[in-house]
């Protein structure tokens, strides 16, 4: 973040600007007519819910009657609440296994890209189930992965192996929720990494080679130390999306079998739009939203993402 | 967030790379002056990369496959790579074309997609965002950049601060403020919190702004160019390529989004094509799902962003090095 405010900011200093200064003195109104729709979005749909939202985790809502003051029930309400802690659970398990396989894999795939090829056809197909939305992903596997007639069990039948109840079973339903997003965004995460890996020197390489270095060696002393700065990012970004997890849940399981993958999101969806319970679902948001800050700070000093060692 | 700005030479050297590694495609491949050893690590990385790439394309394969068989021969015949009994009915379950009771003899359940309908609705939303979002977003971005006012740097950290909050915390507080101002089930209710700016472009475009020489502004004021001119007629033109990028992306996101329209949308007037193809998939029958048309619907679905891919694909592979955070 502080590369950006760190830019040159003064381009317009010196004599020229003294010319455009004496045309048009008043450079101010311009630019409050100019970011006056930006912050007509910012303050409306960023900040003022941002504070709506920590204002009704202390309400009782329904939408119906206006809302009541309630203090901290609803937290209360929470730390007591099975299904909540199930929910934590539930949705740590998808992110632990979603990021985790995707990471290996996009890495996997970022640096076989960057020793095999640059064609941009490779790095199209790669991206292609990025371009489709989360609904339409999950329904296609939601059908290859279906138990007696997806291809995917017919496959492991053909093996001689059992049928697995992808979506219906309380063991698999996570994890196949998880590699489900893995496939749409494993391309997209070996871009990421792929970019940063054009920014290490070409000539590391070649010395590393001279010096007898084979391709493992290469990328233990060379690739990862230098991509970590990347990697931090492309970590925490998606791990950030991991945990707002819905789409794939929502259109498949819709939060079972029972709540096996009940993640928080679809819990707040419940609360607020089946039980109409806006306080609670609020104050749900609240305990995400503190998730998340928590994580990223510790990913932000765990990855040191901010620093490069490429000096 | 360096990247942002070494974007431009990045992009150079992933071509360069491109370049350099096709010619040593070429130069490998013919056996009879073979310079360089194929090395059998380079084998088997190819094998992975090529099982990789199936995995990608596979479902997409399987989506038209599908579609393409008939409910009854899916049921009987379920491995073939290729359709079996070859049938259009899915899509025209999907479209209302087929009668109901022939549909419902197929497997289906009735339920059809209004899919110009939805393209409509989903059309008209990408577009709105992108449209204002962008625009409204290079109008700030240009204030921070070039133009020279009191606060600012105190206003840009304000704007930087917002991307700290996550989208997804404000979907409900924005819920019932759309709720409130009755645009509850409007196209406009889907489009609003996102029409006035998102962070991310903001900072995005800045960063291109910045880099037009100092020059080519200067020589358009002295000509007597307004500012609000130089930013139309100079900043604007000389920023094509990064606009398209920032709008390409940005119409991708709000073509897919799920989560929002289907808070905001009850019925036709707004469903999107997302909300639509969940819809139709949770009227699909219980136990003996109409799979042919569902897959159908997907494929349908997709389509339009399959379209947009085939037609952006190398400035979307592109644009992904320096968008790091979007």
């Amino acid at each position: 973040m502080a590369i950006i405010t760190a830019q040159p900011a003064q381009h317009g200093t010196g004599s020229p600007r003294t010319i455009a200064r004496k045309k048009r003195p008043d450079d101010t109104r311009l630019a409050v007519l100019l970011i006056l729709p930006a912050t007509l979005g910012l303050v409306t749909f960023y900040f003022w819910p941002l504070l709506r939202g920590i204002w009704l985790s202390f309400t009782s809502w329904d939408l119906l009657s206006a809302a009541q003051f309630v203090g901290g029930e609803n937290y209360v309400r929470m730390v007591q609440d099975p299904v909540f802690w199930n929910a934590i659970g539930v949705t740590l398990h998808f992110v632990v296994l979603n990021i985790g396989v995707q990471t290996v894999v996009a890495l996997m795939i970022a640096v076989l890209m960057q020793r095999l090829t640059g064609s941009i056809l490779v790095r199209s197909l790669i991206l292609a189930p990025y371009l489709v939305s989360n609904v339409v992903a999950a329904l296609v596997f939601f059908w290859i992965l279906d138990f007696q007639l997806g291809i995917g069990n017919q496959v492991l039948h053909w093996l001689g192996l059992d049928r697995v109840g992808f979506f219906t079973s309380e063991t698999w339903a996570i994890p196949t929720a998880a590699l489900v997003n893995v496939w749409r965004h494993m391309g997209y995460t070996a871009l990421l990494i792929f970019a940063g890996l054009q920014a290490i020197p070409a000539g590391l390489y070649e010395a590393a080679r001279v010096d007898g270095a084979g391709e493992g060696r290469m990328f233990r002393s060379i690739t990862l130390p230098l991509l970590r700065p990347i990697l931090g990012l492309v970590l925490i970004i998606s791990v950030i999306g991991s945990f707002q997890v819905f789409d794939t849940v929502s259109v498949t399981t819709g939060g079972g079998p029972v709540n096996a993958t009940r993640v928080l999101q679809v819990y707040i969806y419940e609360n607020a739009f089946a039980q109409f319970d806006f306080g609670y679902a609020s104050a749900l948001s609240v305990a995400m939203l503190a998730i998340l800050m928590i994580v990223t700070f510790i990913q932000y000093r765990i990855t040191r993402a901010g620093q490069t060692d490429l000096n | 967030m360096t990247r942002l700005s070494t974007a431009p030479t990045r992009i150079q050297t992933a071509r360069e790379d491109g370049a350099t590694s096709m010619m040593n495609g070429a130069g490998a491949t013919p056996p009879v002056r073979r310079r360089k050893k194929i090395h059998p690590g380079r084998i088997v990385a190819w094998i992975v990369m090529v099982v990789i790439l199936v995995i990608t394309i596979f479902p997409f394969y399987w989506m038209l496959r599908t579609a393409l068989s008939t409910n009854s021969a899916l049921y009987a015949n379920g491995t073939s790579l290729l359709p079996v009994d070859f049938s259009w009915g899915g899509f025209l379950r999907v479209f209302g074309l087929q009668p109901i009771d022939e549909a419902i003899a197929d497997g289906g359940s009735g339920a059809q997609l209004d899919f110009w309908r939805y393209l409509l609705n989903s059309v008209v939303v990408a577009t709105g965002i992108t449209v204002c979002q962008v625009f409204f977003s290079a109008l700030a971005a240009y204030a921070f950049s070039r133009l020279t006012w009191r606060f600012r740097n105190v206003a840009f950290a304000v704007f930087l601060t917002s991307l700290m909050v996550p989208v997804i915390f404000t979907l409900l507080p924005n819920f019932l403020l759309v709720k409130q101002l009755g645009l509850i089930d409007t196209l406009l209710g889907i489009m609003l919190p996102s029409l006035f700016m998102a962070p991310f472009a903001i900072f995005f475009l800045r960063q291109f702004f910045l880099n037009v020489p100092i020059e080519v502004e200067e020589a358009a004021l002295v000509d007597g160019a307004s500012k609000i001119r130089v930013f139309f007629s100079v900043i604007v033109p000389m920023s094509a390529a990064p606009i398209a990028t920032i709008s390409i992306l940005t119409y991708i996101t709000a073509w897919n989004d799920y989560f929002w329209p289907l808070m905001v949308s009850y019925t036709d007037d707004s469903r999107v094509m997302t909300v639509a193809l969940g819809a139709f998939k949770s009227q699909s029958p219980q136990g003996g799902p109409d799979w042919a048309g569902l897959m159908a619907a997907t494929l349908v679905a997709a389509t339009p962003m399959i379209i947009l891919f085939v037609l952006f694909a190398k400035r979307i592979v592109n644009s992904i090095g320096f968008t790091g955070i979007k």
